[in-house]
């Protein structure tokens, strides 16, 4: 299953990867916000999946689903959107002042 | 086991501050005294740290009562200290020179939250004993220079701040996955105890790939190679947060690589320290020949940055208490002084109005202060005895040598000539030559602004010439880089 999860991740960073890889404001976002998601699935399998029983504090049961990880892509996921939701509103308002979503264009007129 | 409350307060007084600031968006007044009153008094308890440090060893604090490795520790040892109160020092000069130039309309944008948490983030990653604290406080004040980075707002300036936050994206996502991975190895995220379990199994090669990872990360942040970014992003945003990105921001990248390939990556130097060193000299040649080839101010500026990551990696590549010596002290005169250069050079932009140095001339007719106290950070830079750049030269130059890398030790001598050309071409073309603008046709005053910049020759005159004064701090921080148990110690213990 952890083989499987990890082939799944290393194929999402990927797509990530070609979508930032492209001009368009709008598909970098996408592609940097899947490659976060695929690094939040990594952290969820480096703790082992489904080692045991939830992770309850009790006596009878002998293991336990580590739960640190899932506490840490918590974390992770609200910093991630975050950031994304602050960086379609500067694509959109770079959209809105500049009238494009090409980032060869936003160069502007200094860059030699 | 001892706890010391004084550890969370160089990040809960700014967070605070900042926080209550929101709530007053409209009192401009109230806003800069409280955060000047917040950053004075971090200032202070750094001082405070400082000394308890000298005293009484590494200090620790146990977030919430739970012992180290279960909770997350706070750890301040003397390197930590040193650099909040370099951080400090650096934000009260900024902050001191945003008020007269920063703008009423940025003011009553949050710009003093935003500056606050920016501090709060990068002394939280200075004190934090664990890995993924350290991720968190990355973000605090990445979020935060996000949004100041835009600030002002031109075409090329979002241009450049948006590569600058995708880059900063893609690198975070980098650094999870390496805590992913090291956690799957090691099974703990405590710095000290993921120095204890792989002093125990061993640094095998999946470990050290990791640490690689790690290295790409932050040199990311640090401007270690893969400094593609920084030359355009920092040349973007208004002088004061030009001033503190150039001051701070690299400078979380070196102090993150400084605590990892110290306390948990020390195992294989032969390949991780030298890959460190491949890189810093490649550093220091490439930020070398953008220094001396641009004649924008701004764009030579930059690369000065560039080139001292490189230089203060070389003391760690040498792993002797002569080379972290001086990259200690190296790191805290470039802090200062890289404040300093980017606000002179900010004023010298406010007066004229260009960047570019063949228009500009003979500005030290009417502004000899602002000239010579460039002179004087120039030099420092260089590092001629007395000033503050000397030492930290002498020591990774030393340190290098020592250690047998006399490669690295001798293109970092080069790489000082390529700061003192590109340094006095500036002085050159700015400050000699014929007066070309009048009194009345300068595009702005320096009213105001040259109080800070005098602030930090003060500071950076200080260091230079009360060397001897530090020395003592100074070597104890480089003793406890170098010996990773007396941090495990003060952690658990």
């Amino acid at each position: 299953m952890e083989t499987l999860i990890v082939i799944l991740v290393g194929i999402l960073i990927s797509i990530g990867t070609y979508l930032i890889l492209s001009r368009q404001l709008l598909r970098i976002v996408l592609g940097s916000s899947i490659i976060s998601h695929a690094v939040n699935l990594l952290i969820i399998t480096s703790g082992g999946l489904k080692t045991g029983s939830p992770p309850l504090l009790g006596e009878k049961v002998a293991s336990f689903t580590d739960a640190i990880p899932q506490a840490l892509i918590l974390t992770a996921i609200v910093i991630n959107f975050a950031v994304t939701a602050l960086v379609l509103v500067l694509c959109y308002r770079s959209y809105q002042n500049f009238g494009t979503d090409d980032m060869e264009q936003l160069r502007g007129n200094e860059h030699e | 086991m001892s706890m010391n409350n004084l550890l969370i307060t160089p990040v809960v007084i700014p967070l605070f501050t900042g926080m209550v600031l929101i709530l007053f968006q409209r009192n401009i007044r109230l806003q800069r005294v409280l955060s000047l009153v917040a950053l004075l008094v971090t200032s202070v308890i750094s001082v405070l740290l400082m000394n308890q440090i000298r005293s009484g060893g590494i200090q620790t604090l146990q977030l919430g009562g739970w012992e180290a490795p279960f909770g997350i520790s706070f750890v301040g040892d003397m390197f930590s200290a040193m650099l909040l109160l370099a951080t400090s020092v650096v934000s009260i000069c900024c902050l001191l020179y945003a008020f007269p130039s920063i703008g009423r309309k940025q003011e009553k944008l949050y710009f003093y939250p935003l500056f606050l948490f920016l501090v709060t983030g990068v002394n939280g990653s200075f004190l934090t004993g664990d890995l993924f604290n350290l991720y968190v406080f990355f973000e605090v004040f990445l979020v935060a220079s996000y949004v100041l980075i835009t600030m002002g707002g031109d075409k090329r300036q979002l241009g450049e701040s948006l590569k600058y936050i995708f880059t900063n994206i893609i690198s975070s996502a980098f650094f999870l996955m390496g805590i992913a991975y090291l956690y799957s190895i090691t099974g703990t995220l405590n710095l000290a105890h993921l120095s204890i379990r792989i002093a125990e199994v061993g640094q095998d090669g999946l470990i050290t790939t990791v640490a690689f990872l790690f290295l790409i990360v932050f040199a990311l942040k640090a401007g270690l190679l893969l400094y593609y970014w920084l030359p355009g992003s920092y040349s973007v945003p208004p002088t004061a947060i030009a001033a503190i990105f150039a001051a701070l921001l690299t400078k979380v990248g070196i102090y993150a690589i400084f605590r990892m390939f110290t306390l948990i990556f020390y195992h294989e130097p032969q390949i991780t320290h030298l890959l460190i060193g491949i890189l810093a000299a490649i550093t220091m040649v490439l930020g070398g020949l953008g220094a001396i080839g641009y004649w924008d101010l701004r764009k030579i500026l930059t690369f000065n940055v560039v080139i001292s990551v490189g230089f203060i990696m070389a003391g760690l590549v040498s792993l002797t208490p002569e080379g972290i010596t001086g990259s200690i002290y190296y790191l805290v005169h470039d802090m200062l002084i890289k404040a300093l250069v980017f606000l002179v050079g900010g004023t010298i932009i406010h007066i004229t109005g260009t960047s570019n140095l063949k228009e500009i001339s003979g500005l030290i007719r009417h502004h000899p202060r602002l000239g010579w106290m460039f002179f004087i950070a120039a030099l420092s830079m260089v590092g001629i005895p007395p000033l503050s750049g000397f030492l930290g030269k002498v020591f990774i130059t030393q340190g290098s040598f020592e250690a047998g890398y006399y490669w690295l030790g001798g293109i970092g001598l080069l790489a000082s000539l390529f700061i003192l050309y590109s340094m006095i071409k500036i002085f050159m073309n700015a400050f000699w030559g014929e007066t070309t603008l009048s009194v009345e046709e300068e595009k702005g005053t320096t009213k105001g602004l040259l109080l800070p910049i005098a602030l930090l020759t003060i500071a950076s005159l200080t260091l230079g010439i009360g060397a001897e004064g530090i020395a003592d701090y100074v070597s104890q921080a480089a003793e406890e880089l170098l010996n990773p148990n007396l941090y495990i110690h003060a952690v658990f213990d």
